[in-house]
This record gives C-alpha cells, sequence and structure tokens, in this order.
C-alpha cells in the first residue's frame, strides 16, 4: 500500500478508537436530530418557519453542528498536539513530508464530517421523513463550499497554536460562534434579524443549506464567501504552519 | 573509507554561532561518539548531519549525499531517532512499525525487529500503555525499520533504568555487528566509553578533542594513583624516594600514592620488601569523566 494509503487507514483507525471523536463528531448531530424529533410539537408545520415543521427546518443546523465539531474542534486539536508531541518531527527524519500527514487527517476528518452528514439526513429521512435535500446540486456545492471553509479555519487554527491547549482553547470560541450562528443554540427565527443575516455568511453557511435543503437554488453571494474564506484562510495556513 | 565527512560546519541563530566550525569523518561500521556538555551544540550538528536543520557554512557529506539537496534520498538510508519524539497515544505497536515501513522502498523484517527489541508480546499494545523504555525500544525500532546504513542516535537512554540502559547497549552493538555505521550523541561518559570507537567532545560550537576513549584519558594524563591501608607505620621516603612516584598523601589510616607507570609494581615491591601489607589496595586511573572536565572545564552530568 502507498504511504497515504497506510497513514490514511491509521489515522481512521485512531480517529474511530477516540472516543471523544467518535461519539461527538460521528454520532451527536444525528442523535440530537433524533433527541428534537421525538418532541410530537416540533414534528408540527409552524408559521413562524413559514409552514415548515420545526425538524425540517433546523435539520441543515445539525449539519453545521456535524461538520464544526470536527472540522473546528477535532481536527487542529490532533494537528496542534502532532505537532507538540514531536509526531511531525520524526516525519521529518524519513523519507515522506510531514505534508502527507496533514493530508491524511484532512481526508480521515473530511470523511468523517460527510459520514456524520449522511447519517443526519439518512436519520431524518427514515424516522421523521424529513426530505431529501431537494436541490440536490445546489446542496452538493453548499456542502463542498461550507465543509472547505470551515476545515481552512481549522487548519488556521493548527497554524497558529503554539501548544494543543491553545488550540482547543482557540477553536472553541470559534465552534461556539459557529454554532451560535448556525442556529444550533437557538433556532434562527429566534434570532435577531441582524444576527440571522450575518449568520447566512458565517461557515458554513446555514441558510445556502437550508435553500437547497428545501428546493430553492442557494444564493451565489455566501457562496463566493465561502469559497473565499476557503481559499483564504487555507492559504494562510499553508504558509504560516509550523512542523515543529 | 569515510561514510560521513563533515567540513568545517557553522549555524547561527540570530548572533549566536551555535556550531563554530566543526569538522569529523565517520569510517564505515565505526560507532562515532559526540560528547559535551548542555547547550554545546551536539544536536545542532547531527541536525545538519540529518538534514533536519540548514547549516550556514562548510559541507556535509553523508554517504555522498548533501543532506540539503538530496534530504529524501538520504533518508532511506539514514535512520534517525530523536530526542524526546513521542506517538499518538492510541497507536499500536505493531502498526507503527508497519506506517513507518511503509515510508522506505527497502524495510526491514518488521517481525525479527520486533523480537529483537523485546517488543515481540507488545505488538497490539497501544503506545500510551507501553513503559518509558518499551517507548524508547520502539522510538529506536522505527528508526530500524527502513534497514539504514547509518543511524543517529540521540540521548539513546535518558530516562532508562540501569537494566533497561545496558540492554539498549547490546542492541546497539549487534546493530554495529550488522553493518549499520552509528553516531551517537550522549552525554554520558560511561555509555560513550563503552560503545564509542571514536568520540569527539564537542564544546561551545568546537571540537576540544576527538580520539578513542583510552586515547581521550590518556591525552589529559598519565598518572595513576594507589591507594592502601598499611598493615605497619613507614616513613613517607620509603615510597617518595622511588622514581616511579611522585606524591604522596596520608588521610587517616590511608595512603594515597601519585605517579607515572608502573607505580604499582613499584611501590607493591618496595611494602613486600619491608613485610608491609597493603589492605584496602585500590588503583585509580584517570576515567573518561576526569578527561572530560579537564578538556571542557565542565561537569558531564549537567
Amino acid at each position: 500500500m502507498s504511504s497515504l494509503g497506510k497513514l490514511v487507514q491509521i489515522e481512521t483507525r485512531l480517529f474511530l478508537r477516540d472516543p471523544m471523536s467518535f461519539t461527538i463528531g460521528l454520532l451527536l448531530p444525528a442523535a440530537v436530530l433524533l433527541g428534537l424529533g421525538a418532541v410530537p410539537m416540533l414534528r408540527e408545520p409552524s408559521p413562524d418557519m413559514g409552514g415548515q415543521r420545526f425538524i425540517d427546518y433546523f435539520a441543515p443546523s445539525t449539519l453545521v453542528m456535524a461538520v464544526g465539531v470536527i472540522g473546528l474542534t477535532n481536527l487542529p486539536a490532533v494537528l496542534a498536539a502532532y505537532r507538540e508531541r514531536g509526531v511531525l518531527r520524526r516525519m521529518r527524519t524519513t523519507p515522506i513530508h510531514p505534508a502527507k500527514l496533514l493530508l491524511a487527517q484532512l481526508i480521515v476528518n473530511i470523511g468523517a464530517s460527510l459520514a456524520s452528514a449522511l447519517l443526519v439526513i439518512v436519520a431524518g429521512k427514515l424516522v421523521f421523513d424529513v426530505p431529501m435535500p431537494q436541490h440536490p446540486w445546489g446542496f452538493a456545492i453548499a456542502f463542498v463550499l461550507g465543509i472547505s471553509s470551515v476545515f481552512a479555519i481549522g487548519m488556521l487554527v493548527a497554524a497558529v497554536a503554539p501548544t494543543a491547549r491553545a488550540a482547543s482553547g482557540l477553536s472553541t470560541v470559534l465552534f461556539m460562534s459557529v454554532m451560535f450562528f448556525g442556529g444550533v443554540y437557538l433556532p434562527r427565527f429566534m434570532l435577531p434579524d441582524a444576527v440571522a443575516r450575518i449568520g447566512d455568511y458565517v461557515p458554513p453557511g446555514v441558510q445556502s443549506l437550508l435553500d437547497a435543503w428545501t428546493g430553492t437554488a442557494p444564493a451565489v453571494i455566501p457562496l463566493v464567501v465561502m469559497a473565499a474564506t476557503a481559499i483564504g484562510a487555507g492559504a494562510v495556513a499553508a504558509r504560516i504552519f509550523k512542523w515543529e | 573509507m569515510a561514510i560521513i565527512e563533515v567540513q568545517d560546519l557553522v549555524k547561527d541563530y540570530g548572533s549566536f554561532r551555535a556550531v563554530d566550525g566543526i569538522s569529523f569523518e565517520v569510517g564505515e561500521g565505526e560507532i562515532f561518539g559526540i560528547l559535551g556538555p548542555n547547550g554545546a551544540g551536539k544536536t545542532t550538528t547531527v541536525e545538519c548531519v540529518e538534514g533536519l536543520r540548514s547549516r550556514d557554512g562548510g559541507s556535509v557529506k553523508v554517504m555522498g549525499l548533501d543532506p540539503e539537496r538530496d534530504g529524501a534520498e538520504l533518508k532511506q538510508v539514514l535512520g534517525i531517532q530523536l530526542q524526546e519524539s513521542r506517538l499518538p497515544d492510541r497507536i499500536r505497536v505493531g502498526e507503527a512499525l508497519d506506517l513507518y515501513g511503509s515510508f522506505y522502498r527497502q524495510r526491514a523484517d518488521t517481525d525479527r525487529l520486533i523480537e529483537k527489541l523485546g517488543l515481540g508480546g507488545k505488538r497490539k499494545t497501544p503506545y500510551g500503555k507501553l513503559s518509558g523504555g518499551q517507548q524508547q525500544r520502539l522510538s529506536i525500532a522505527l528508526a530500524l525499520v527502513g534497514n539504514p546504513r547509518v543511524a543517529v542516535l540521540d540521548e539513546l537512554t535518558t530516562g532508562l533504568d540501569p537494566q533497561a540502559r545496558r540492554d539498549t547497549w547490546d542492541l546497539i552493538e549487534q546493530v554495529r555487528n550488522s553493518g549499520v555505521t552509528i553516531i551517537l550523541v550522549t552525554h554520558f561518559m560511561d555509555e560513550a566509553e563503552r560503545l564509542c570507537d571514536r568520540i569527539a567532545v564537542v564544546d561551545s560550537g568546537k571540537i576540544v578533542a576527538l580520539d578513542t576513549p583510552a586515547g581521550l584519558t590518556a591525552r589529559v594524563s598519565e598518572e595513576q594513583r594507589v591507594r592502601f591501608r598499611p598493615s605497619a607505620e613507614f616513613p613517607d621516603s620509603l615510597l617518595l624516594d622511588l622514581p616511579e612516584v611522585a606524591r604522596l598523601e596520608r588521610s587517616g589510616p590511608h595512603v594515597v600514592v601519585t605517579g607515572g607507570e608502573h607505580l604499582l609494581q613499584a611501590v607493591a615491591s618496595v611494602l613486600a620488601r619491608n613485610q608491609i601489607v597493603a589492605a584496602d589496595l585500590r588503583v585509580e586511573q584517570v576515567s573518561l569523566d576526569d578527561a572530560f572536565v579537564a578538556l571542557t572545564g565542565k561537569s558531564p552530568e549537567n
């Protein structure tokens, strides 16, 4: 097997062996959706949400959770710990550049986000008949750009944080903001309008996901903002990332 | 034939010159020690040899390769054991060897390597559950998994208990016997004395001496000391008249005689002729520790 394949294989096992990343990253978002869906009132159509059920309206927010938990808490914490423990330094003593380990980490964490999102969509569909995303292309684009922007910010955290502790402190603040603007703490119709509008542009872009899910093409400008964030944060992270 | 050639190596950290014109050659199959107090520039020197750090002057060739220019190629044949480098806690011993083995074109027989390092029963044990000594041995195994021609081992036995240290030394001798050239960075005298064919003593970025362990001690002093408790009183002149004896000191019931070559034979025969029995007889030779202090003006253990 190639060295990258081997790295992805081992990093996947390490991800699954860590009970935190496994339960919170992979299972929690679907569990939250199922938990809320168990409340009968939240399965009634409501005028607050344009005649939708709360559960339909809230589903994209659990996707924000899936992407945020893994991209903003797991990824930077693991990479900062790898730097702090000298794992990246040890890689430098081998013929393989440590950038391959970073790439493997990205592959594993993006894979985990996708798996978590898939779990949300399938659980919503099977248990509460939450419809599948109605604008599949728009949804795919919104999701890919959203995940890219969040992961680029996660990489930036890993690049600037000198220690694993600093990384987890910084990423917790960012994670809280992403969850807040993504309508995870308070459903967005309860947020002041200005805050909700800001939320349209905060990665991963919950409104784009909601629009595409319910069948409207997502607006262009928020998507452009996500792409710009991904490229900008990714480029800065790549420039300033230190191996030791 | 020299497998490693270092010529006038210079490395600056800002205005601080950490390595100041170091030159040495290491022959194939040799165990070459780099000894020196903390902050002497030992680790920086080997990092320039390994290609982990760029140099500011001089030239370095390892098997004809320049570590800076041909880094990836060199690392195929170079095994590096780092000071203070850990692995993820949840990776298992077997997985780590399998993973790091996949980085090399030519990999060692990992089963044999695991057995040789005494980790045979630990294949499925996660790194975080290994003892310090086992973690260290795994780290050595990872340095050897690519079947290197040259191994650089930095502070190999720091933090190991005495038994684990001796086991590690045996292992290093086995590795050398299989034809691997070894650079050993250490601040332990006993380790250097036991393992190294030649030692470079480094201080303040310069090599202050480069010799065999025996050569280093001889260089400092040819002096010997004989210490004993005589069974009867005797005048100092009895021994001081001997050409081999330079000094005589008394401390309590003990006599300490200092002198040059054949000191012991000369002292013993005079005492015998005068029917004096030398109890608690000890011959003290200058140790590598003494040589180190004389060469660097510093104690080796800090």
